[in-house]
């Protein structure tokens, strides 16, 4: 006991920070999950030409919290039949998988849990992945024919499909020359321009298989209502359910933060080392505060007096953002001497920021495609991903490691690079298209209307 | 102190789940535990700064393979499994050649003079800014020093995955 005891005490003392850090993440994500829910809604609501959620709070502001009350309070159902503790052990799985996934993540190059792990992004790939077993596990529990088709659906999608993501990968791996978060990020730094834009058709093809992977629109098969209820998480109700809907969200977070890092330039503003472009600093500041006036613009417009005051207090919040973002930007200006203890400041605070910002617009992109594509057929996304997606991310990978050693010979390299890889990219395009083709002229015409897959 | 509590964390853990994968009567339950005993394991190779070896038993076992066999499972009727017999009734026979690979197994350590207790010092630990970055190791001994295995283990790999491609579309 008394061992127990001195060694719990030692990790403690050792490991404070990250767990620290850890607990946080695990109080505060729930709330941004809300929140990501509710600007989904708000987004859908407005390409739907509607208002959305606008009854909790001005313009819905607290809609997530009177969600979240209503799941905790709402009854636990578990279905008779149900293999009890795997039903319980499910989602939570779910989750766990999905959080632990943030351990691995950099916000910034300041805030990271698991500093500087040697297999950085491959961890938080593989961790991510085991998410999976919450949704098979949890259908398999369920002991309803809809949950337990949409637990083979799941499993069939994320098998794959994460061929193509690990190929896409790859390739960005390829430029970077280590697994490392922080190394990546640095790389682009050095090289000085996004693995976006060197390998697109990378970008591409783990932009496509991540919203496969999520269960997202519009390949939510697992989940789509209007042929299996809700899939998977049919029998679950109240609290579990919401574990399964965090589960989900917080995975989005995690492919779009992987994504971000490998092929956006994670926490790099956009050109970081054009000097004459350094304005580009001011501009997170001035979006606060524009979006802090509009607040105060919209304010009178408000229809009860409490409306009014939460709209300045938003407003007052922006500000604050604003003034925290400009501090590390302008006290080099105004002060020059203290340049060198600010810039920790400045890395930490403005590289959150673009961090945050481009997993929100990556997040925009698959709201964005949820509300304007219709769901596919489960045939169609098995032959997108096994006749398309892995043929594709397969080549590119060949081509693009060509592109590189030809890059090498020539000595090209940041932006030169891309007169090699981009004719690499369109190669592997067409090639995997005409493999496509030729694909769906030597299969057999099925006759309309029969149901081609077992478990479709 | 830590180490040891963590690794005999990891290797009780390994162990009880590799039995119960085995005396389960429902097979999920059984793949459950197997993916215990993988994760397992996997925390044994990260308490040895095998970090590689950790991310990829966690990739490929749980997330490709378990997965892999999680699904066939669901489209077996698992009604008619556990009315069947679990065992093989060859107790005997079993025990005898399980008693035969320990004895085989404990004279090898005695032999090497490996056993707990024989006053052999143990390797002291390398200090951790010491070691080489273990996946750029990894890839120094897989793609130089063992290329030719390395190699022929992919052919091999390669030749079982079309083989099992053209079986599967053969019409029957």
């Amino acid at each position: 006991m008394q061992v127990v005891m001195q060694a719990t005490m030692d990790f403690v003392k050792q490991y404070w920070v990250p767990l620290v850090c850890g607990l946080v993440i695990v109080a505060v994500l729930p709330l941004i999950v809300g929140y990501v829910v509710l600007v989904e809604r708000k987004i859908m609501a407005d390409m739907q030409a509607r208002l959305g959620p606008m009854r909790v709070g001005p313009h819905g502001l607290l809609q997530p919290i009177a969600d979240a009350v209503k799941l905790l309070i709402k009854e636990d159902i578990i279905p008779e039949d149900a293999d009890k503790l795997v039903f319980w052990l499910a989602p939570v799985l779910s989750v766990a998988a999905a959080l632990l996934a943030i351990a691995g993540l950099a916000i910034g190059p300041v805030f990271q849990i698991a500093k500087d792990i040697n297999i950085g992004i491959l961890f938080v790939v593989g961790v991510s992945a085991m998410g999976i077993f919450g949704i098979v596990l949890g259908g398999w529990a369920s002991n309803s024919h809809y949950s337990l088709i949409g637990a083979l659906r799941s499993s069939a999608q994320l098998v794959s499909y994460e061929t193509a993501a690990g190929m896409a990968l790859v390739c960005g791996l390829l430029f970077a020359g280590t697994l490392n978060i922080t190394s990546i990020v640095q790389a682009q730094y050095d090289q000085g321009i996004w693995f976006g834009l060197l390998a697109p058709v990378a970008f591409f093809t783990y932009l496509v298989a991540s919203i496969a992977e999520t269960n997202r629109a519009p390949f939510d098969l697992p989940e789509a209502e209007s042929e299996l209820v809700a899939g998977y998480m049919t029998e679950f109700s109240g609290f579990r359910w919401s574990l399964y809907f965090l589960a989900e969200y917080t995975n989005m977070i995690v492919v779009a933060s992987v994504a971000t890092t490998l092929f956006l330039g994670g926490w790099l503003r956009p050109f970081p080392r054009t000097h004459w472009l350094n304005f580009i600093d001011f501009l997170p500041p001035l979006l606060m505060v524009g979006v802090g006036a509009y607040c105060v613009m919209r304010t009178p417009k408000q229809p009860a007096r409490v409306q009014q005051m939460f709209m300045l207090a938003v407003a007052g919040m922006c500000f604050a953002v604003a003034v925290v973002l400009a501090a590390p930007v302008l006290v080099p200006i105004v002060k020059p001497s203290l340049a060198l203890a600010v810039k920790p400041y400045y890395d930490g605070i403005l590289g959150g920021f673009w961090f945050i910002f481009k997993v929100s617009l990556y997040i925009y992109f698959f709201m964005w495609l949820r509300f304007t594509l219709p769901r596919y057929r489960f045939d169609q996304l098995m032959r997108l991903g096994w006749h398309f997606l892995i043929p594709l991310s397969i080549i590119n990978v060949l081509l693009i490691g060509i592109a590189m050693i030809v890059g090498q010979y020539l000595n090209w390299s940041g932006w030169m690079l891309l007169l090699a890889t981009i004719p690499a990219s369109i190669i592997a395009l067409i090639v995997a298209l005409f493999i496509l083709a030729t694909e769906q002229k030597s299969e057999p015409q099925k006759a309309s209307g029969a149901a081609p897959d077992s478990y479709a | 102190m830590l180490d040891q509590v963590i690794f005999y964390l990891f290797a009780a853990i390994a162990v009880v789940s590799a039995i119960l994968t085995v005396t389960r009567r429902n097979v999920v339950h059984s793949a459950i535990f197997l993916i215990t005993a993988l994760l397992a394991t996997a925390g044994i190779f990260l308490q040895l700064r095998a970090e590689f070896l950790f991310i990829v038993q966690i990739i490929l076992y749980v997330g490709g393979i378990m997965v892999l066999f999680v699904f066939v499972i669901m489209l077996v009727n698992l009604d008619v499994a556990v009315r069947q017999l679990q065992f093989a009734r060859q107790k005997w026979v079993a025990l005898l050649i399980s008693l035969a690979l320990a004895a085989q197994v404990g004279l090898m350590l005695w032999s090497t003079g490996k056993m707990p207790g024989q006053g052999v010092p143990v390797l002291a630990a390398a200090p951790v800014d010491k070691l080489p970055l273990n996946s750029e190791a990894v890839a120094e001994s897989l793609f130089k020093t063992y290329l030719l295995p390395f190699e022929i283990a992919s052919v091999l790999l390669l030749v079982a995955m079309i083989g099992a491609v053209v079986m599967a579309k053969k019409k029957t």
